[in-house]
């Protein structure tokens, strides 16, 4: 792997708190190795930043391996950058040249306000997940044997593929209505694909869809951008499956 | 020695627990309510117990400083987590992973914690399962399994390359589901800087609000720490980037011990380092020894030729590799315990047989070509094919290895710009994981009465040496069926307590303590950054109190912690203020507390003149170069008390380690 070194210009969003204005500032920074990955271009330039005597540019991180959904920009107008299948801490220099002018932003939605520069709020991420994002099973332990119902291994692929969303946003970022029905629909799909999950199937859906309207995130219109955005691949098939668990449950609702 | 009683109950090894939680004190479901307990860091353990005091009906408050309690670190956690079910009718059973965990810890973690551990390890599965976790499955419907390291068995359960992440996602489901019935109140972007004591017990914490700065007084009648392990000390390492040993630490500055800290995991399997700018490393998960063979070339120059470039692996004919561990441990072979595999490694690199074209030529190769052909063969003649041409073999190996591994496959990809299908992959040792921690007893009851430890975070299971996938299994054993009924006969006596006031003059004392510290960051104004010092720290303590420690190496480690301890005080410099968002002053913080952690692993590494599990002392080997153990006079758990800011003038206690039912013996997986 020979690594190469590049010279690029960024323009990212600076915003001092939620109730401040925001801007674009540009910065250059050279010398950027194209075996770093972004965040580590992004801590080169904070470094750089610091050594300057200026306040370096917050931005959400933590496991920089993919899988916790903490990082969330919006890169030359992409939900994690250019490359399909990655978050942006998986986003590595080489997908960029020598001179590239790169735009940052933060994730845009009114339901993930801003807190400061590229760090947004996504707690109704959380909301919606206590709204019924669970099967109400107490924690004894003395539950049956786990090979006590067998499931078709099918089912249980698809809920686990379903089960895969790292809750970043990136979807919701996309979307042209901001809509979280990816995020919701995954959680939904998990369950409603498993025995476990069958029995509160109809009020889990119905709250998890109220506590999503509240949050203030628009519909889905069949777009897919969120489909394509998704570092983790998760399916349209899942809002499929949520709108039918939804239009069954409504229809059923006393 | 009564600072360490570890309070192991009588009886033998199989009905201790059992015969124990039988009689420990209840609190009755009227009495709850009027009892708080607060629970710092949501991963596996704290999640888990924070659900399940929650929903024995306590007030619970969590802390977490990630912006969701579902980005714990736990959710890295890749390959699997064990369990005592002897689903694959392999000869498993309890005293097997009580065993093999003992032996796996090279007899240096207590026995009657870890057989509770195994006891309860069953109940881990069925508990996810009924809550949905989507675990991997066979055709017929039941669970799969696979084998990790230090064992010959098929005990690991797991959900492909993510299990941690199904399995956080399962606790934090719990966790969900008492946040919204009221039960939990969950502080977000919240981290403890402070442990609060009034009349010797833990009675509280101060936790500052990372997104306003605002420093909160937060009371409670028991405190549980569970916030992961300190990796971080040496910068680069696979833990998250804000993983950190502060809330520890904090515990141990006010009166908890801190045991074994230089008990470090060394994973064998992550991607080499590339770069000075880099942040962190990733692993590979050991699941991929399931299927991957290690091997490094076995003729200098042909190590030499792949370096500059002139040669690939896949040049290099079969006889002429070297497959050290099949070769050393026959037994156990790509197998062996993470330790072993990791000191295999840097001896072959050592001796000049390293592959990667970096400063160090540290690193070796995880190849999966005989697997693809072994099992493209397989399901070749499972779909009734008994001749099929090279070609389908390749194509349906890859495919079996796809769906073993897909996602960490590409994730090598991505960072290494390399394809792991036609290419070995090319991996060394990085920190992992630390076994060491805040001393615990039986109950995981620090020696703060009132403050527990749970996880990671504490010392208690895994001895000198974890085992792959029993990570897992240990943050959920303690939060869900430990800590309810320890925690409980422990609050038993706090029934008649009521609420603790925040306006005490402890609570003043801790909050000016954690002031003061953020107010000398701030006005420091020294040259350089937080990450200067850190990767000044990561070095001294990767080179030596890393895999291979001397007694030289270790007092000079000592001295220089010291040193930049000095310099990081007298020339960080931490912009913005106290009243925002500000990353750099929770570094500053967090920085600090690792410095001194640092110190005492040195301390700790330099006392233990022996070599066992990750500690490895090159004055104690055998001819071959293994680990050689002093069971006369290091069969103990170090615990260090906090003597004030000279980390040097620590007090070392000793808890004996009595091996009643597993009789101490040589380690050996050959």
């Amino acid at each position: 792997m020979a690594s190469k070194f590049i010279n690029i210009s960024l323009k990212v969003w600076r915003q001092k708190n939620a109730n401040a204005k925001g801007a674009i500032e540009t910065y250059k920074l050279d010398h950027v190795s194209t075996d770093s990955s972004f965040l580590e271009m992004m801590d080169q330039l904070n470094e750089q930043l610091i050594n300057e005597r200026k306040e370096p540019i917050a931005f959400d991180h933590d496991c920089r391996e993919g899988i916790c959904g903490s990082c969330s920009m919006y890169i030359n107008g992409r939900a994690h950058g250019p490359e399909t299948g990655t978050t942006t801490c998986q986003l590595h220099m080489r997908s960029f040249k020598d001179g590239d002018t790169v735009y940052v932003e933060p994730w845009r939605a009114k339901a993930f306000p801003v807190i400061k520069d590229l760090v947004v709020d996504r707690s109704a991420f959380d909301r919606i997940q206590q709204a019924g994002g669970f099967v109400s099973v107490n924690t004894s332990g003395r539950t049956m044997d786990a090979n006590a119902i067998p499931i078709p291994k099918d089912d249980a692929d698809k809920a686990f593929e379903a089960a895969a969303c790292i809750g970043c946003g990136a979807c919701v970022a996309t979307c042209k209505n901001s809509s979280a029905m990816l995020f919701v629909g995954a959680k939904v799909s998990q369950y409603a694909l498993l025995p476990q999950g069958k029995v509160e199937a109809k009020d889990r859906v119905l709250n998890m869809v109220r506590q999503m309207d509240e949050e203030g995130f628009g519909n889905c219109t069949n777009t897919g951008a969120c489909e394509v955005e998704c570092p983790k691949g998760i399916s349209l098939e899942n809002i499929a499956r949520m709108n039918r668990e939804f239009l069954k449950a409504a229809l059923s609702a006393e | 020695m009564s600072k360490l009683d570890s309070k192991i109950p009588e009886g033998h090894i199989s009905q201790k627990w059992t015969d124990y939680k039988n009689h420990l004190k209840l609190v009755a479901p009227n009495n709850r309510p009027k009892i708080d307990v607060i629970v710092v860091g949501t991963g596996l353990a704290g999640a888990s117990a924070a659900a399940s005091l929650g929903e024995m009906g306590y007030n619970v408050k969590a802390f977490c400083f990630q912006d969701s309690p579902r980005r714990a670190h736990s959710i890295a956690a890749q390959g699997g987590i064990n369990a005592a079910k002897n689903y694959q009718n392999d000869g498993d059973s309890i005293y097997r992973l009580f065993y093999d965990t003992i032996k796996g810890g090279d007899y240096r973690a207590r026995e009657a914690n870890v057989h509770r551990l195994a006891e309860v390890s069953g109940n881990i599965i069925d508990q996810c399962v009924a809550q949905g976790v989507p675990f991997a499955r066979e055709y017929g419907g039941l669970l799969d399994n696979r084998s990790f390291g230090g064992t010959q068995v098929q005990r690991t359960f797991y959900a492909a390359g993510q299990t941690g992440q199904q399995l956080l996602l399962g606790a934090y489901s719990a966790l969900s589901r008492q946040i919204g019935l009221g039960r939990v109140e969950m502080f977000n972007r919240h981290e403890m800087l402070d442990i609060v004591k009034v009349d010797g017990k833990a009675r509280g914490i101060i936790a500052r609000n990372l997104v306003t700065g605002e420093l909160e007084r937060h009371s409670a009648h028991a405190v549980i720490i569970a916030s992961g392990g300190y990796g971080n000390v040496y910068f680069l390492s696979t833990n998250a980037m804000g993983s950190n040993v502060t809330a520890a630490w904090k515990v141990h500055k006010q009166g908890a011990l801190f045991a074994n800290p230089c008990f470090v995991q060394i994973h064998p399997t992550c991607i080499p380092v590339h770069g000075t700018n880099q942040s962190k490393l990733t692993l590979m998960s050991e699941s991929l020894r399931n299927s991957g063979r290690i091997w490094v070339p076995k003729k200098k120059e042909d190590a030499e030729a792949i370096r500059e470039g002139r040669l690939k692996p896949t040049q290099i004919a079969e006889d002429d590799r070297d497959y050290f561990l099949e070769r050393r441990y026959p037994a156990f072979g790509n197998l062996v315990p993470r330790d072993v595999a990791s000191r295999a490694a840097k001896e072959r690199c050592d001796a000049g047989f390293g592959i990667e074209a970096n400063d160090t030529n540290e690193g070796v190769y995880l190849d999966f070509s005989t697997e693809i052909r072994n099992k493209g063969k397989q399901t070749a003649f499972a779909q009734g094919d008994h001749n099929p041409s090279d070609e389908k073999i390749l194509e349906l190996g890859k495919k079996w290895v796809e769906e073993k591994y897909g996602n960490l496959f590409q994730m090598y990809e991505k960072i290494t710009d390399e394809n792991p299908y036609e290419t070995p992959m090319k991996i060394y040792p990085a920190v992992h994981y630390t076994m060491g921690g805040v001393w615990v007893d039986y109950n995981l009851q620090s020696t703060i009465p009132g403050c527990f430890v749970a996880g990671e975070a504490n010392f208690s299971d895994h001895g000198a040496n974890r085992l792959g996938a029993s990570a897992l299994m240990q943050g959920l054993a303690d939060g869900y069926f430990v800590l309810p009924y320890t925690v409980s006969d422990y609050l038993a006596d706090e029934i008649r307590t009521g609420k603790i006031p925040t306006n005490s003059a402890e609570f003043d004392e801790a909050e000016s303590r954690v002031k003061e510290t953020i107010n000398k960051f701030l006005n420091n104004n020294g040259s350089k950054s937080v990450d200067h010092f850190h990767k000044r720290l990561g070095l001294i303590i990767w080179n030596k109190v890393g895999m291979s420690r001397s007694e030289k190496g270790l007092l000079e480690a000592a001295q220089e912690i010291a040193q930049l301890k000095e310099e990081f005080y007298k020339d960080v410099f931490v912009p913005g203020s106290s009243d925002e968002l500000n990353p750099e002053l929770e570094k500053a913080i967090r920085v600090a507390d690792l410095i001194d952690l640092g110190h005492l692993m040195a301390l700790d590494a330099l006392q233990r003149k022996e070599s066992c599990g990750g500690h490895f002392r090159e004055e104690y080997q055998d001819a071959e170069g293994e680990t050689l153990r002093d069971d006369e006079n290091f069969n103990f758990v170090g615990a260090w008390e906090y003597q004030g800011d000279d980390i040097s003038k620590e007090i070392l206690h000793k808890e004996k380690l009595n091996y009643e039912f597993i009789k101490i013996a040589a380690r050996n997986y050959k």
